[in-house]
């Protein structure tokens, strides 16, 4: 496990997200309206949708394929949909970001 | 291994057993439906009501096409079986279609009968059994004049209050002594008669038709005692005979109707019979209850269950004429071993009678006041013994036992397996579980979960009823829909507010119109948005974090999460050097795919996220800016090669469609916006399906508007004739502006037209001039804040976030 420094909270708009590239794939960082950071799999568990691109409300975003609700805090399909996204913890020092990636996360390029 | 089912015939009964059989057995049969009709599955019952104007044909559509996509199902339209070849087990089609079939469902309907009298082919005469019958007579009174229906049952009375709707001077003949004597007895019907000739419906009874006369088209109507009744139209409602004609020549076993057992088996164990063509336990039925329970146990049969059997039931009978309350069933003819009750309120024009045989109902005929038709029937239905209350039966349920009058309590006392709505057979237990059990709130969830008022409607109070028992204050009628889960408000009262208040932001609505989350959904987000680039447009600053991504990266996205790039191309017209910076693009970027979209545009698939700006500055280069092909705005406008080319050319329709298009790019609107404008009649750019088009002609340019070709399909409405360009510009912005304020979200102009109605819009932009100017320089004001290319904004470094991504991490780090 490693945590690597992506960038400044400054970099992700209000109640908008960015999206990290790595090796395994790819994670969506969102920044909510109360400045709380989150970051999950880029990747809607109903059509692959990029959840980066979704609308971000409360804690959640809405999938800009078809509409699915997924909860940044734990990654689960809101409402009558089932299913779930992985979550990756994120650390805020003073603005600056780092996200808790896991090994074999990162030696995929081999 | 799965049959192949063919069914003849597209009526509501084949409609309603196949809603069954996809129920229970999805992917037992491919379908192929053949239906005589050029059209879909629609309701027959509601022919009255676009007779009179009331409902539309889009109102009245049971299924819609995607209903057929959705279900596999190959439909022929406007195609009729002419034989049937039992032995190869064949259908061949009047266009020559032939389709094999494991299975076969004849369900061909009736014709109507026509009386054999001189004059009978005659231009004018028309039944009342579709909706081609339904335009014929709409059409005549159009023109105005004289109606004569023959007959005057059901169907007739409803076609003549149709007519007379319509503003038709119109003439009932009826052969029998009183109307409707099948279903109602002779005072019943005297009130009847009493209360048509009161809307200024002629009426005659024991009126024989001699002749019809005319020349080559219907001038009058003469009767056997040598009347002559002058008329432009004779509407014949004097009956139906089942269409058994294609079952005979197979040689099935035909009598009135074609004869099949109770499990709708005709005499030939692959071919099933069912609806007003099918003859059961010696019956034939034409009301639309027994037809449907006949489609249910026909879908249970096919889909296996061989149990369920038709039984015979009384319908109760009921005329949708607005205003007039009747209600009939079972047997009341007079006789020795029976008793009736009767109530006869002259004043109020109320009848009731009950028609009872060792104490139990019958027989049942209400006039006036037929809130208690569901109660008498529900005990006729249970026999039960009505000695106990035979005092004060008459008056109806809220007065047994004492209680006073009230609709509700009538209502609640009703037993669970009390019929509701009989059309469709659903009790009143079925409605109030399916509420609770399915959490309903509203109207139409009711009709689409059980199927209740979802026919004829006339049993939409009773439902509305329960809908208040079962939810209490949780149901209100008159009720909005809110915008969504944010807040009670609709749609039209927040964009009241908005300008009422003063409203400039997004946190300034949820936080003044008390919004029940922090910062929205993505429902009401982009809805507020727009209202507030369209109020305020010189004010409010886009929210574009509340946008939807295509129309945040100015793109659309697709499936894979590539996006599409359409450049604005005016009026469809474009040349070489534009086609060569295109492919240069298409080169570069290595974009998979390039196709010609509907609204004359080309369409660069497949370009990564990354890639956009680059691509819209190569594009730039050339001139090109967006075609905002994405955005809930303008899109574009089509046009033919107009008086510049085509020989049947009237105007320049390029010119003007190009013209139009440089004056309204950038403009947001409530959703799409498409326009097309044709150079002549024969409408090559497809102006008539167009949210807003132009037919040129010789003396001017046709507007039309709120066209559809999408979910639903709509041809556009005449707005009105203008003779000049700048006329036509005038009046096609300020249409657009008028929409633009009132629309809602997400609403195309042709349900916003609908809802406003189209009179009002006529009389908005076309009659009041200061009015459309009004609309027009408030559109001409906004534009000056909407008109900038977001693709060389984009270009010069604006939102460069959007299509960056923020890190990689993990690359080549295993080596550490």
């Amino acid at each position: 496990m490693n945590w690597k420094t992506i960038g400044h909270i400054d970099d992700i708009p209000l109640r908008g997200a960015r999206c990290i590239k790595t090796p395994g794939m790819n994670i969506a960082v969102f920044r909510t309206s109360e400045n709380e950071v989150f970051a999950i799999e880029n990747r809607c568990p109903h059509k692959a949708g990029p959840l980066s691109e979704g609308i971000v409300h409360g804690k959640a975003v809405t999938c800009p394929l078809h509409n699915w609700v997924i909860s940044l805090e734990n990654g689960m399909a809101q409402g009558a949909d089932e299913g779930e996204v992985r979550t990756f913890e994120l650390r805020n020092e003073n603005g600056v970001l780092s996200i808790l990636l896991d090994h074999p996360m990162m030696v995929a390029a081999e | 291994m799965v049959q192949k089912l063919v069914i003849i015939g597209n009526g509501m009964a084949p409609g309603r057993m196949l809603e069954h059989l996809f129920e229970q057995a999805p992917v037992a049969y491919e379908v192929t439906i053949f239906n005589a009709e050029p059209r879909v599955n629609y309701d027959r019952i509601m022919l009255s009501p676009v007779l009179s104007g009331e409902k539309t044909y889009e109102d009245i559509i049971i299924h819609g096409d995607a209903w057929y996509e959705m279900h596999g199902v190959t439909l022929h339209r406007g195609d009729r079986i002419v034989e049937i070849d039992r032995v190869k087990r064949t259908v061949t089609s009047e266009k020559g279609v032939v389709a094999e079939y494991d299975r076969l469902i004849i369900a061909t309907g009736s014709n109507p009968f026509i009386i054999p009298v001189p004059g009978k082919d005659l231009k004018g005469v028309v039944a009342y059994r579709d909706l081609d019958d339904v335009g014929s007579m709409l059409a005549a009174a159009e023109a105005g004049g004289d109606a004569i229906v023959i007959g005057g049952g059901l169907l007739g009375l409803e076609a003549a209050a149709g007519l007379k709707a319509r503003g038709m001077n119109v003439t009932v003949l009826h052969v029998m002594p009183s109307l409707m004597e099948r279903q109602l007895d002779p005072a019943a019907g005297y009130l009847l008669q009493k209360a048509l000739e009161d809307r200024g419906i002629h009426i005659v009874c024991k009126a024989n038709t001699r002749a019809i006369l005319g020349e080559d088209k219907v001038e009058a109507v003469e009767l056997e005692d040598g009347r002559i009744i002058p008329a432009s139209i004779v509407v014949m409602a004097v009956g139906i005979r089942p269409n058994v004609q294609l079952a005979k020549d197979a040689g099935l076993a035909v009598n009135r109707g074609i004869v099949v057992d109770d499990g709708m088996m005709t005499s030939d164990g692959h071919i099933m019979a069912l609806g007003e063509c099918a003859e059961v336990g010696g019956q034939v039925y034409g009301l639309v209850a027994p037809l449907y329970e006949m489609a249910r146990i026909a879908a249970s049969h096919l889909a296996g269950d061989r149990t369920p059997a038709f039984v015979h039931s009384d319908t109760p009978t009921k005329l949708k004429v607005t205003g007039i309350d009747l209600y009939s069933l079972g047997d009341f003819a007079e006789g020795p071993d029976r008793e009736e009750i009767v109530l006869r309120d002259a004043a109020t024009g109320i009848y009731k009678r009950l028609v009872i045989k060792e104490n139990r109902i019958i027989g049942t005929v209400l006039y006036g006041e037929t809130a208690d038709g569901a109660w008498f029937n529900d005990l006729k239905k249970k026999q039960t013994d009505i000695s106990e209350m035979r005092d004060t039966l008459i008056f109806g349920q809220a007065y047994q036992g004492g209680s006073p009058l009230d609709p509700m309590a009538a209502v609640a006392a009703l037993p669970d397996d009390a019929e509701i709505c009989g059309c469709n057979g659903v009790c009143k237990g079925k409605i109030t579980s399916t509420i609770t059990g399915k959490g309903l709130t509203s109207l139409d969830e009711v009709r689409a979960h059980t199927k209740a008022s979802a026919s004829c409607g006339s049993c939409t109070g009773l439902v509305e009823q329960l809908m208040t028992l079962t939810l209490g204050d949780k149901y209100n009628p008159a009720a909005v829909t809110p915008m969504c889960t944010c807040t009670d408000l609709g749609h039209d009262d927040v964009r009241r507010l908005i300008k009422a208040k003063g409203l400039k932001s997004i946190p300034a609505v949820m936080q003044e119109l008390e919004w029940k989350t922090s910062c929205g959904c993505a429902k009401c987000r982009p809805a507020l948005n727009y209202y507030l680039v369209c109020d305020w447009p010189d004010e409010y600053a886009d929210d574009y974090q509340s946008r939807f991504i295509n129309e945040r990266v100015h793109a659309n996205i697709q499936k894979d999460g590539t996006y599409s790039v359409v450049p604005r191309m005016w009026g469809g017209v474009t040349n070489a050097k534009e086609l060569r910076a295109i492919a240069d693009v298409v080169d570069k970027f290595q974009i998979p795919m390039v196709k010609v979209t509907g609204g004359q545009r080309i369409d660069l698939l497949g370009v990564e996220k990354e890639d956009l700006p680059a691509v819209w500055a190569d594009l730039g280069q050339a001139g090109f800016i967006s075609g905002q092909a994405y955005a809930k705005g303008l899109r574009t406008v089509k046009t033919c090669v107009g008086s510049d080319w085509c020989r049947f050319g009237t105007q320049d329709s390029t010119g003007l469609g190009i013209r139009i298009e440089k004056f309204m790019w950038g403009s947001w609107t409530p959703a799409k916006l498409k326009l097309a404008v044709s150079g002549c009649p024969r409408n090559c750019a497809e102006a008539t399906c167009k949210d807003i088009g132009v037919i040129c002609v010789d003396s001017g340019f046709e507007i039309h508007f709120a066209g559809a070709a999408g979910l639903d399909i709509k041809g556009t409405d005449v707005l009105g004739l203008v003779k000049t360009e700048d006329e036509a510009l005038e009046v096609i912005v300020a249409l657009t502006q008028m929409y633009r304020e009132q629309g809602r979200y997400l609403e195309r102009i042709y349900k916003w037209a609908k809802r406003v109605g189209h009179d009002e819009i006529r009389q908005q932009i076309l009659h009041d001039t200061e009015r459309r100017k009004a609309y027009y320089d408030r559109f001409v004001f906004s534009q000056q804040f909407a008109q900038v290319d977001p693709w060389s904004e984009r270009v010069s470094g604006k939102d460069k976030h959007e299509f960056k991504p923020m890190a990689s991490v993990g690359y080549g780090e295993a080596a550490e």
